[in-house]
């Protein structure tokens, strides 16, 4: 019995969600599928930023799906990695502009 | 020449340096199994009990196993040590058939094509027949290989050949990895050399169209997509112009079979494939209207078939004994690396069929 949370033959599963909510379940699909379609930013450059957010959320899925889709796409190695950092400099960002909280927090409490 | 890190599986002495090896693993394990149909019963549920040709619209000629470059998927196992090369009375044979056959298209591969001794000959020869579209698949490579290639382009433009060129990226890291060390700064060179004639050139009647297939164990993306990459990026990097992109899947025989196991990704990518199939694909897939003809005069249903040893199932089986209507009754030859080209928008040497 395969005793992880995580099993990379779900993510082929993920249209059965509509199984027990159709109704919501395709209009999300419907929804996903025009967000990635090109539009003033090119597939390509949506699959990035899909990639970028699939690790700042930590998606394993995602991460799968998106790192075929940008080898698929003839996106780079590197291209991939620059996308990463800016994911993980927004999240590091995001946690050190709110160290201004604790700072005001510390001068208010403490002179 | 570019440094050669990959050995052929021939010079390997690998196992699946044999045909046989090769259909062997695609007939076994998930297949035989039952986890994945075979693509017999896919075809079969598709409304293809068997996979007839329609007209023949493309001769398409390996000239010889022989390549200057060794790339790591190349479904020929070509490479400097291949010996396999076309003899002057087999070209003489295909001539024959060339004048008489209803083809509209010529396509000459290899290995490199143009190392063989009288490759100058053949196309002289062939290109007074007329045909329609005489194509050459040159790897640019060659052209800067030695001074004697160095005129190429100018022979190609002499003969009207359309040239159909592989390159697998726009950036150097990525067109090395798959075709050798220094392959990508010589492709240039040679794209250059192509469009300082008028090859490729946006309006020209001189075509140079290039191919892609992807680096490693998955599927190309959208051809038109890869097509506007491609021209943005060989234009604003190096001022090159090419008119076509054609995107053709990496099928699972010879180097990228061996690649695909020897990494652990053949039971997913087969499964890839497997999963992508598309009954559209099926009605255009290029063994229906092409006939290969192997170095020694042999016939097949596609180059594929040819590097797996499975001539066409017809009395006429040899250029010498060319019947072109004995071989429109033939039942085409399959097997799981048909896969490959139903997959997606399908794939064939001429790039999506769907």
């Amino acid at each position: 019995m395969n005793n992880s949370y995580y099993d990379p033959k779900d993510l082929k599963k993920f249209g059965s969600i509509t199984e027990f909510q159709k109704e919501l379940g395709d209009k999300f699909f419907d929804y996903y599928t025009s967000v990635f379609e090109e539009g003033n930013l090119t597939a390509r450059e949506k699959s990035l930023i899909a990639l970028a957010v699939a690790h700042t959320e930590q998606c394993p899925y995602c991460i799968d799906a998106y790192t075929q889709d940008g080898l698929q796409r003839g996106v780079t190695r590197e291209e991939m990695m620059e996308a990463v950092h800016v994911g993980a400099a927004i999240k590091s960002g995001a946690a050190l502009v709110h160290s201004t909280m604790m700072m005001k927090k510390v001068n208010k409490l403490d002179g | 020449m570019p440094k050669l890190k990959i050995k052929s599986l021939h010079h390997r002495k690998s196992l699946l340096a044999k045909a046989e090896n090769q259909l062997e693993h695609l007939s076994n394990g998930v297949f035989k199994t039952g986890e994945l149909p075979t693509f017999q019963a896919k075809i079969a549920n598709s409304g293809y009990e068997k996979l007839k040709p329609k007209k023949l619209e493309i001769l398409q000629i390996n000239l010889g196993y022989m390549c200057n470059q060794v790339c790591s998927h190349c479904h020929v196992d070509a490479g400097p040590d291949r010996q396999e090369i076309m003899t002057k009375e087999t070209m003489i044979d295909c001539l024959n058939v060339i004048k008489n056959s209803g083809a509209h298209t010529l396509d000459l591969t290899g290995g490199a094509p143009e190392m063989n001794p009288n490759f100058r000959w053949f196309v002289e020869e062939a290109a007074k027949v007329g045909i329609k579209d005489f194509i050459v698949r040159s790897n640019l490579t060659i052209i800067r290989a030695n001074k004697k290639y160095y005129d190429l382009p100018e022979f190609f433009k002499k003969h009207n050949i359309h040239v159909v060129s592989s390159l697998p990226h726009w950036t150097r890291g990525k067109t090395d990895k798959q075709r050798g060390e220094g392959v990508f700064n010589k492709s240039i060179e040679a794209l250059k050399s192509l469009n300082n004639i008028g090859y490729g050139m946006p309006e020209s009647n001189l075509k140079l169209d290039l191919v892609y297939n992807p680096s490693g164990a998955f599927m190309p993306s959208n051809q038109s997509d890869l097509e506007r990459d491609f021209k943005q990026a060989l234009k604003e990097d190096f001022d090159i112009h090419f008119h076509h992109l054609m995107a053709i899947t990496n099928l699972p025989i010879s180097r990228f079979l061996d690649f695909l196991i020897a990494s652990d990704n053949y039971e997913d990518y087969m499964t890839t494939l497997v999963e992508a199939y598309n009954p559209l694909a099926v009605e255009n897939v290029m063994c229906r209207n092409t006939l290969s003809v192997s170095w020694d005069g042999w016939l097949y249903d596609c180059d594929f078939n040819q590097m797996l040893c499975m001539k066409v199932d017809s009395s006429s089986n040899h250029i010498k004994n060319f019947d072109e209507a004995a071989l429109e009754n033939r039942n085409i030859k399959i097997s799981q690396h048909c896969y490959g080209c139903t997959a997606g928008a399908g794939s064939s040497c001429q790039g999506t069929t769907v």
